[in-house]
């Protein structure tokens, strides 16, 4: 505790590692005074699993099933990102069909983590019946997920050069049954988190991310087109399909809205997306080019193919929580996949986590925490420990930059590689 | 010695709150159950079954007791002990149905508001002795929410104690206060009584009033430290409360008897038809049912928890003047 004056100013609490507000393990440390937010201090580190070194010991085809692990909601998107930086390494182009196919999934998956997230943040304002109503309505999205891919989750669809299984004439009246239900449901949606007094009152003008820090601390997502900044990969780097496609940046000034980007913001710009996801949906359903589904249908021979491939891949991709990225080396004498990075679009949104704090109340900590949809399981990439003493480290800012300039330093004297 | 003597004898006053006291509790377990039944159907889920609430009792009375190192022992343990005694003790001071309160004469709408806000403190005060920052804020949120909505509550006391000249709850719920005032009067009390509605879900702690428990704040607040008996104390506690608030509100503004309308008749025990007595208990729980109803599970369906400073405001100006206005028309009405 502070001791200023003789009094006691300020005291600490600790959000996490276990806490309800938190749907992870995750710490942050908070100081108080009173009611009011001093300062928040995140601490990650407390949810590492060690997937990538998982996969740095397979072969690229067994880490596709893998990659969908990293995340629980987002399985997809992962799966997308490591599937396409391997296509980027080895030249592998994928089918147009499958393109289509893709995006139609990865858009169905963006409604389901959007809906999920409404009642979250229903929950963490204490609203349970909201919680109820929109987790009973995401199960119409999942429906239709298992019954494309035959899974709820984790959807393994996804192979190099396509997909594994097709969309066929016959599932369109199930897609188009879906889509209009969440449009029917939509105005009670919007009705429900933009409408209702008491939750105006928790998320308006709560958790506010200025223009300027969106922009400063480099966040993506939902998280900061709230806040007025256009940024999507969708349009700004298209994938998949989205390049045929007509899609626009969702920001509140497009609504008739002001781009405060609190909370409210927030949830505005998610319950926009479930609306032109189903656009974009019903767009690639109308426009799916017959064909392949996928372009490399012999199993055999593309594991032959990438047992002897080398070079280095990107995946990039929008998830339903902003920008992410994998990053994949293949060599030659290593049949295993060489290198294989992955880093979630929390792990950026987790910088704005500071000014959306400061000033705040305690009881608006979990809404805030929930704003930036926080995936640990996905953020979670890297944890130092000394292997003798087993204790935590923690490196500050200037030591890793201290850090990378004595490996350059290394790499420029020839030392190192 | 006679039956009149019997029942006029202290003995058979204790025996009757030792009685009273495993009927609250059981019909407090019994409303609890209902209440998560039919909240989870109003959030279009299933919910437990209604004796839901009896087994987590039973589970919580065989798990282990943890007293936190950092803890104050016999304040940690005392705490949910008086949480439970006051409300029991209310129970004896409350008119039930067809019978008048056990201990009559011995205390009326005064010594109720205390016992009222016994619990209220009890919590407080293990919270802070249990050594937990979230039980701390927890807490201190207790007691500004207690300091807040107190004040409509003895508004509330006064207006009635003005009306009826007395603050003998008997004496109060013999005659209906609807009845006792005139148009202006009634109006006077139904805004109080619309503003002790308001005041039911913060006195129990339930959604929009329950910052000092905010599960996703701070993980059970200022219950964060316990567990086994004593978080099982805590349990039968809350039932109770929630029983004795609803006779509370019965006895003041719904004191009906079926039998006042028409006699069931039935052999005669001490001055009291035996039919009339059954009708009017039946009558009296389904009136506690309503109550419960209304004011605990229609409200947290359809509410989010307010920020501390908000309910504080909520009870202290709205509230507040709405039943400050409520004993004006009161007095100008009754003197009119």
């Amino acid at each position: 505790m502070d001791e200023k004056d003789g009094e006691e100013t300020t005291y600490e609490v600790p959000i996490g590692p276990i806490h309800p507000a938190l749907k992870e393990p995750f710490l942050i440390k908070f100081k108080l005074d009173g009611e009011e937010i001093v300062d928040a201090d995140p601490h990650p580190g407390m949810n590492h699993r060690g997937i990538e070194f998982m996969g740095m010991h397979r072969n690229p085809v067994k880490v596709i099933p893998l990659s969908e692990r990293i995340c629980g909601i987002c399985s997809i998107v992962h799966q997308h990102m490591y599937t396409t930086a391997v296509e980027h390494a080895v030249d592998i182009v994928p089918t147009n069909r499958a393109r289509y196919i893709r995006t139609i999934m990865m858009e169905l998956e963006r409604i389901h983590s959007h809906v999920l997230w409404a009642g979250v943040a229903a929950h963490e304002i204490g609203f349970d019946t909201h919680l109820h109503f929109t987790w009973k309505i995401r199960e119409k999205v999942m429906d239709l997920l298992e019954k494309i891919s035959g899974n709820r989750v984790n959807y393994s669809m996804w192979t190099f050069g396509g997909v594994r299984r097709d969309i066929t004439e016959d599932m369109h009246p199930d897609i188009d049954e879906t889509l209009d239900y969440y449009l029917d449901l939509y105005d009670k949606l919007e009705d429900i988190f933009l409408g209702d007094p008491s939750i105006r009152h928790r998320t308006k003008n709560i958790g506010i991310l200025t223009e300027e820090d969106a922009m400063k601390l480099c966040g993506v997502g939902p998280t900061v087109r709230a806040s007025g900044v256009k940024k999507d990969v969708r349009i700004d780097q298209p994938y998949a399909a989205y390049g045929d496609l007509d899609i626009d940046y969702v920001i509140p000034s497009r609504y008739d809205y002001e781009d405060v980007g609190d909370v409210f913001s927030k949830t505005l710009v998610r319950l926009k997306e479930v609306v032109q996801s189903i656009n974009i949906i019903r767009q690639c359903v109308e426009k799916m080019p017959e064909g392949e589904i996928t372009s490399e249908p012999n199993m055999a021979a593309l594991l032959n193919k990438l047992k002897s491939a080398e070079g280095e891949g990107v995946g990039r991709i929008e998830a339903p929580r902003g920008e992410a990225m994998h990053y994949v080396r293949l060599v030659e004498d290593n049949e295993d996949v060489d290198c294989w990075k992955v880093r979630a679009s929390t792990y950026n949104n987790l910088a704005t986590y500071a000014p959306m704090f400061l000033g705040e109340q305690i009881a608006d900590i979990p809404i805030i925490a929930a704003s930036i949809d926080p995936c640990i399981g996905c953020m979670d990439r890297a944890e130092i420990v000394d292997v003798n003493t087993g204790e935590k480290e923690e490196y500050t800012d200037e030591e890793l930059h201290e850090l990378s300039v004595q490996k350059t330093e290394r790499m420029l004297g020839g030392i190192d590689e | 010695m006679n039956l009149e003597v019997l029942i006029e004898g202290w003995f058979f006053k204790v025996v009757l709150t030792v009685l009273v006291s495993f009927i609250g509790v059981f019909l407090g377990l019994l409303y609890k159950g209902f209440d998560r039944k039919i909240t989870a159907m109003m959030q279009s889920r299933i919910g437990p079954p209604w004796i839901q609430p009896f087994r987590d009792v039973k589970k919580l009375f065989m798990k282990e007791t943890i007293i936190p190192d950092t803890a104050i022992p016999w304040l940690f343990n005392a705490a949910p002990i008086v949480a439970l005694v006051a409300p029991l003790i209310a129970l004896a001071y409350l008119p039930l149905g067809p019978f008048g309160p056990i201990m009559e004469g011995y205390g009326g709408l005064i010594l109720l508001l205390y016992l009222l806000a016994i619990p209220a403190v009890a919590m407080a005060f293990g919270g802070l002795a249990s050594g937990s920052p979230y039980a701390t804020v927890g807490s201190q949120r207790e007691l500004v929410l207690m300091m807040s909505y107190e004040l409509p509550l003895a508004i509330t006391a006064v207006a009635l104690a003005f009306n009826y000249e007395t603050f003998s709850i008997a004496t109060i719920s013999s005659e209906p206060v609807w009845n006792s005032v005139g148009m202006m009067g009634g109006i006077g009390f139904a805004l109080i009584l619309a503003a002790l509605f308001a005041v039911m879900p913060g006195e129990l702690s339930k959604v929009p009033f329950d910052q000092a428990e905010a599960e996703t704040e701070l993980a059970g607040g200022l219950f964060v430290e316990y567990s086994g008996r004593n978080l099982g104390i805590f349990y039968i506690a809350e039932v109770v409360k929630m029983v004795v608030v609803g006779a509370f509100l019965i006895a003041l503004f719904f004191p009906y008897n079926l039998s006042s309308l028409y006699s069931f008749g039935g052999p005669e025990i001490n001055g009291m038809m035996l039919w009339n007595v059954i009708v009017d208990t039946a009558f009296f729980l389904f009136k506690l049912l309503i109550i419960i109803y209304v004011a605990v599970s229609v409200i947290r369906v359809g509410f989010a928890r307010f920020q501390i400073n908000k309910a504080s405001y909520f009870y202290w100006v709205p509230m507040t003047i709405i039943s400050l206005l409520g004993m004006l028309l009161v007095v100008v009405g009754g003197a009119a």
